[in-house]
Formats: C-alpha cells, structure tokens, sequence
C-alpha cells in the first residue's frame, strides 16, 4: 500500500476564547493516499471546510483557533500551522474553492495572480517563464485564447472559464494534494459537471491525490476511491464509495442516502428529521482502518 | 471614452461653480453693513462714499451687478479689491500659490503615511501594531490642525528647536523667482538648492500640522477597507496558494480596499483648504486662507466672491481628479468606460 499524503489524527477543534469556547471538530481522523480520491460528505455545518483549512495551515494563526490532534502531510506535522506547511501551500497542496469567480481577485488579471501562483513556497521564476507555463497549464484545461484569459480579469470571463483557470491554477505546481471544496457549486450543473470531468481526468493522469468535499452524493459516487462520512463534527462511517453505497451500516449515512432520491440535483439532502441513531459510534468498513504509526 | 466623461464632468463642475458664484455673490451682498463705509473708514465723508458705491456700481439691483461680475469674469477680471485697490486676481495669484503648496506637501505626507499605517493596521489586525497603529490615527482625527500646529511648534520648534515656526523661506534667502510660486519647484528649477532645502525646512511643520487629521482618516479607512477585503474569497484563495502574506498587504488586499478609500482621500484633500487658514495663522504662513479671513471681514466684495471661487475651484479640479483616478484602479469602471 502507497503512504499517506495527508493523515489526519484524533483532529479536535474549538472556536472562542480560553473561557468560553465551542467545539467543532471531535477528534476527527482521516487520510488520503498518493493519487487517491478521497470524498468527505456531510451536511452543511458538520465541519468539512474547517477540516480542510486546517489542513492547509490557514486557520491556525487566528488566536480564537484552538486546534490538537495530528495533521501529517508531505512529512511534516501542521497541527500548529507554522512557516512549513506555508511554504508548500500553491506547490504541495492547491485547494478549488465553491465560487471561481469571487476566488480571484477582481482588480487584478489573471496573468499576476498566476505568476504569484507559480511563484509560491518562494520559486524564483522569471516572468517570461512564469507566462509561457500558465499558458500551457490553461491550454491542458481547454482554454481556448490563452492571451486574452490570461489578460482578463475574472469578472470578464464566464463561471466556467474561471473554473478553468482555478483548476489549471491549482495544477500548475504540480501538487501532491488537491482539496476541492464543494467545487464549482455556485456554476450551474452542466458546467460544474463538465469541469469536475477535468478535473478527475487531470488528476487522474498526473497521480494526484484529491480530497474532494461535496454535497453531492451523485458527485462522490463518481468521482471517489473512498468516502467518509462527517456528522457534526465526528467521522460516522468510512469506507470504499463501492461499500458505501452498496452496504451502508451507519444510520445517519442510511438516512442520507435514502432521502437522496426525494430531491432533484442529487445534492445533499437537509434530512427533516434528528435522530438519537445518528450519534452511534463510528463504522469501518473492512479494510479501510486508519493507517497505524508514521514514517517521518 | 475617458475623454468624453471627463468633460462631461468638467461641464458639471461649471454649472457647479456658476451655481456657487450666485450663492456667494448674494450672500457677500446681503451681510450687514456698507462696503464702501467700511473701505473708506470712519472718517470719510458721506459724499466719498456715495461716490465709491457709484462706482463700484453698488447702487444697482442685484442682477445687473451680477450680470456686469459676469461680464468681467469673462474677460478674466475678478474685479477689484475695495481694500488694497488691486485687481482681486493680482491679489489672489500672490497668495494663493503658497497654500497650495502647502496643502499639496500635506497631502503626500497624509497619503506617504496614512496609507503604509492602514496597511500596517490591517496587516496584523488584533496585534500590537494595530492597536498603535489605531491609536496614533485616532488622535491624529481627533485633535484640530491649528492644536497640532501649536504642539509641533512647541516641540520641534521650542524644546528642541530643530525646525523654524513662522514663515515660507528665512529673511536672509532670496525669494525663488518662476513661474509657479511653488517655493520648491522654483527653487529646483532655478537650481538653488540651498533655497530649495530651507523651503521644505520651513513647510515640514505647517504641513504636517495641516496633515495629521487626514492622515488618521486615511489611516481609519484603510484599515477597515482592508479588513473587509480580507474575509474575501479571494484573499483565502491568495493564502491557500502560497501569496506571501506582506504581498496581499501591500498588493492583493490593498489595491481592493484602495478604491473606495480614494473617493474619501479627495474630500479630505479639499478639507484641508478649509483647515489651511487655522495653520496659516498659527504658522504666519502667507497664504489664501489668510486673505479670505481678513477680506470676509472688510466685507471687501469681490475679493470674497475671488476668494471663493478659486477655492471651489480647487476642490472642484481635486473631485475630477480624484474621479479619474479611481476610473483607472478599478478595471470595472475602466474597462466599461472603454467600451462606451
Ligand atoms: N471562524 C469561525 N468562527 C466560529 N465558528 C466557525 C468558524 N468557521 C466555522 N465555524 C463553525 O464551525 C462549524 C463547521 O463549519 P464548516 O467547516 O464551514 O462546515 P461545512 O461542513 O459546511 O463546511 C459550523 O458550525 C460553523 O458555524
Ligand atoms: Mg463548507
């Protein structure tokens, strides 16, 4: 078996100050193999987005972040955050974001937002470089006049194309991890559909491990090699997308999957009703337990 | 184009300034007491004074002495002053130049400081710096231009008396001759630099005083424009892709919130008109300011009107200057005007 990238340990998170705090994460435990796609499903609130940023390094420095656990990736531990895991943010690990179009910035092209991206974890690139290898990496995504993306602003370009230009930003680095979260939800379906086909295709032939947060179940069923369920802040049920799918044990993933039918895009359902059941200890499939000890 | 809205606005700050110049032409007319009385003084006779109303044609009804104000403004005359007897635009090119020399030097020390303290603020919200950062804005919004005027005189003119308190250039430099009565453009242009450097020794603290509120509100907007652009997505996505942190401050996070702090920064430019008659005084600065005061108080009909007038016109020039910057950052704006 290939070594983890990313293993997440026993992850515990609170918001607040030191006298009053709210825990949001209880001990979460998870981990994304090289090349595997990996889905983390969940209803809004439940902490899937927190679980990434924290991941990435990009809430630890906020003092009313308090945050024990494990997070191993690349070799070294980002539980603290710190200059390391800052240093492989862009090039190691690259993140999509729900809405392309408000995640770059709108008062500058495209073209300085990638140099900056191809210059992350402090690479020194001419530009003249940095221009020539964000127009190949917008030519693998399909973009059709790389001149004028590149001279364009994100406000001038479709929803879809931003998208484009996110994935091929994310890419370009090639990283060993990519977190998407809840890709391209603010695009409509047909165009979300499209550029999620991108982006397993990409990944796929470059061997990159993707940690995808969806809402969608149609989505996750496609895209991932395993799932893990997130239920208010703890991990219910973890297994292959085959098992999961097929022989659902935890009652909260059974509840969800079988209220997917009763809505029309195959998105998440708000499940109408609580039940006590949904707080019943954590389900592992076999052969999909936690990785035990780590190689430095 | 750019072009065409930039005279559109130029056309709407005439009609402005026409508007302006009824306003004040009335009320300078409508005050109590008589011009040419306060002109002649106490001792002349009341025939004197009718004949100076005569000719000032200040006997006639208020739009035929507007209609003939107009007529001379057409032909660059703003009238004559009742006080000094020389033409209002004699008197007005003489003073005018040094308080905009000092209300430009004061709006790059707000801008050079301000903006780089905002920054500074923003950039570690919630940390030591910041609350400086805040506090020295604060105070700088707070306290009047003339306090700060007294306090710098005091310090760095008194207790360490490293800067003169009172004046444009010391009695013994030659005044600078040229074309724009900018002391340290003249002297540059001359290329007398000792002139130049005993100019700006002489402008740091009148213009500084002059600065300071602004340069808190400067300060004050950065800051919270910056802290808004900062919970944007796309500021997270420049963090999640390894943008370092001091170049969002300075670029992806400033250029955003910069927008709409200029719009701020051209009416505090043209506050600082307003403010520059308190320093002026308090700097015996011979500038506009002075002039308006004292003619407002001899009721010295056209030099009010003059006065006025250029001062609305300065502020007017600053808003389309001001519009047309803020065109060209944000692309929005640029490239719909583009189009267009
Ligand atoms: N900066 C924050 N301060 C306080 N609470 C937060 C913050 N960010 C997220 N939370 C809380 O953490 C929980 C998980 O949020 P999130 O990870 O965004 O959920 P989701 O699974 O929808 O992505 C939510 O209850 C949210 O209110
Ligand atoms: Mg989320």
């Amino acid at each position: 078996m290939t070594e983890a990238v990313l293993a997440i340990r026993d992850l515990r998170l609170a918001f607040g100050s030191r006298r009053s705090q709210s825990a949001v994460l209880h001990g979460i435990s998870l981990h994304v193999r090289a090349g595997e796609k990996v889905a983390l499903v969940g209803e809004s609130g439940s902490g899937k987005s927190v679980t990434a940023r924290l991941a990435m390094g990009l809430l630890q420095e906020s003092p009313k972040v308090h945050a024990t656990g494990s997070i191993r990736f690349d070799g070294i531990e980002a539980i603290d955050g710190g200059p390391e895991i800052a240093r492989r943010r862009g090039n190691r690990v690259a993140m999509i974001f729900q809405d392309p179009t408000s995640a770059l910035n709108p008062t500058f092209r495209i073209r300085g937002q990638f140099r900056d991206v191809l210059r992350s974890g402090g690479r020194r690139i001419s530009v003249a470089d940095a221009d020539a290898r964000a127009e190949a990496a917008l030519a693998e995504v399909s973009i059709p006049d790389l001149k004028r993306a590149l001279d364009s602003y994100a406000f001038q370009l479709s929803g879809g194309m931003n998208q484009r230009v996110m994935i091929a930003m994310a890419l370009a680095n090639r990283p060993a991890l990519l977190i998407a979260d809840e890709p391209g939800t603010a695009l409509d379906v047909t165009v979300q559909a499209q550029t999620l086909a991108l982006m397993h295709d990409l990944t796929e032939k470059r061997g990159t491990a993707v940690l995808l947060i969806s809402h969608n179940l149609g989505v996750v069923r496609e895209f991932a090699d395993r799932v893990y369920v997130i239920y208010r802040g703890r991990i219910v049920e973890h297994g292959t997308t085959a098992q999961l799918f097929r022989d659902p044990l935890h009652p909260y993933t059974r509840a969800l999957l079988a209220a997917i039918p009763k809505i029309s895009g195959g998105g998440l359902p708000d499940l109408p009703e609580r039940s006590p059941d949904f707080e019943s200890p954590m389900i592992t499939h076999e052969g999909c337990g936690e990785p035990q000890g780590f190689s430095a | 184009m750019i072009l065409k809205s930039t005279l559109r606005r130029i056309g709407a700050a005439l009609i402005v300034m026409i508007g302006i110049s009824m306003l004040i032409f009335a009320i300078a007319r409508v005050m109590p007491g008589d011009p040419a009385r306060i002109a002649l003084g106490p001792n002349a006779t009341a025939e004197q004074v009718a004949a100076l109303r005569f000719e000032r044609h200040l006997d006639a009804s208020l739009p035929v002495q507007y209609f003939e104000f107009l007529k001379a403004l057409s032909r660059g005359d703003l009238g004559r002053s009742l006080y000094t007897n020389r033409p209002v635009t004699t008197d007005i090119a003489q003073f005018l130049p040094a308080t905009l020399e000092l209300v430009v030097v004061s709006a790059i020390i707000m801008v050079l400081i301000g903006l780089p303290l905002g920054i500074m603020s923003a950039h570690f919200r919630g940390r030591v710096p910041d609350h400086l950062g805040r506090l020295i804005a604060l105070i700088g919004v707070c306290t009047p231009a003339f306090v700060w005027g007294v306090i710098l005189q005091l310090f760095f003119g008194y207790f360490w008396p490293i800067f003169p308190i009172e004046g444009r250039l010391l009695e013994t430099t030659p005044v600078p001759q040229g074309p724009t009565g900018f002391y340290l453009i003249d002297s540059l242009a001359t290329g007398n630099v000792s002139t130049f450097f005993d100019a700006l020794h002489h402008l740091i603290l009148p213009a500084l005083a002059l600065a300071m509120s602004g340069l808190g509100q400067t300060a004050r907007l950065t800051r919270a424009n910056m802290i808004d652009v900062y919970d944007k997505p796309y500021v997270e996505m420049e963090r999640a892709y390894g943008f370092k942190p001091f170049r969002i401050a300075t670029r992806y996070a400033f250029r955003p919130a910069f927008i709409p702090t200029l719009t701020i920064l051209g009416l505090e430019f043209a506050a600082m008109l307003g403010n520059a008659f308190l320093v002026e005084k308090v700097f015996g600065w011979p500038g506009l300011s002075r002039y308006g005061v004292e003619v407002i108080i001899r009721k010295d009909l056209d030099a009010i009107v003059g006065t006025v007038l250029i001062i609305a016109a300065a502020f007017l020039i600053m808003n389309i200057v001001v519009d047309i910057l803020v065109g060209f950052i944000n692309p929005r704006i640029r490239l719909a005007a583009g189009k267009g």
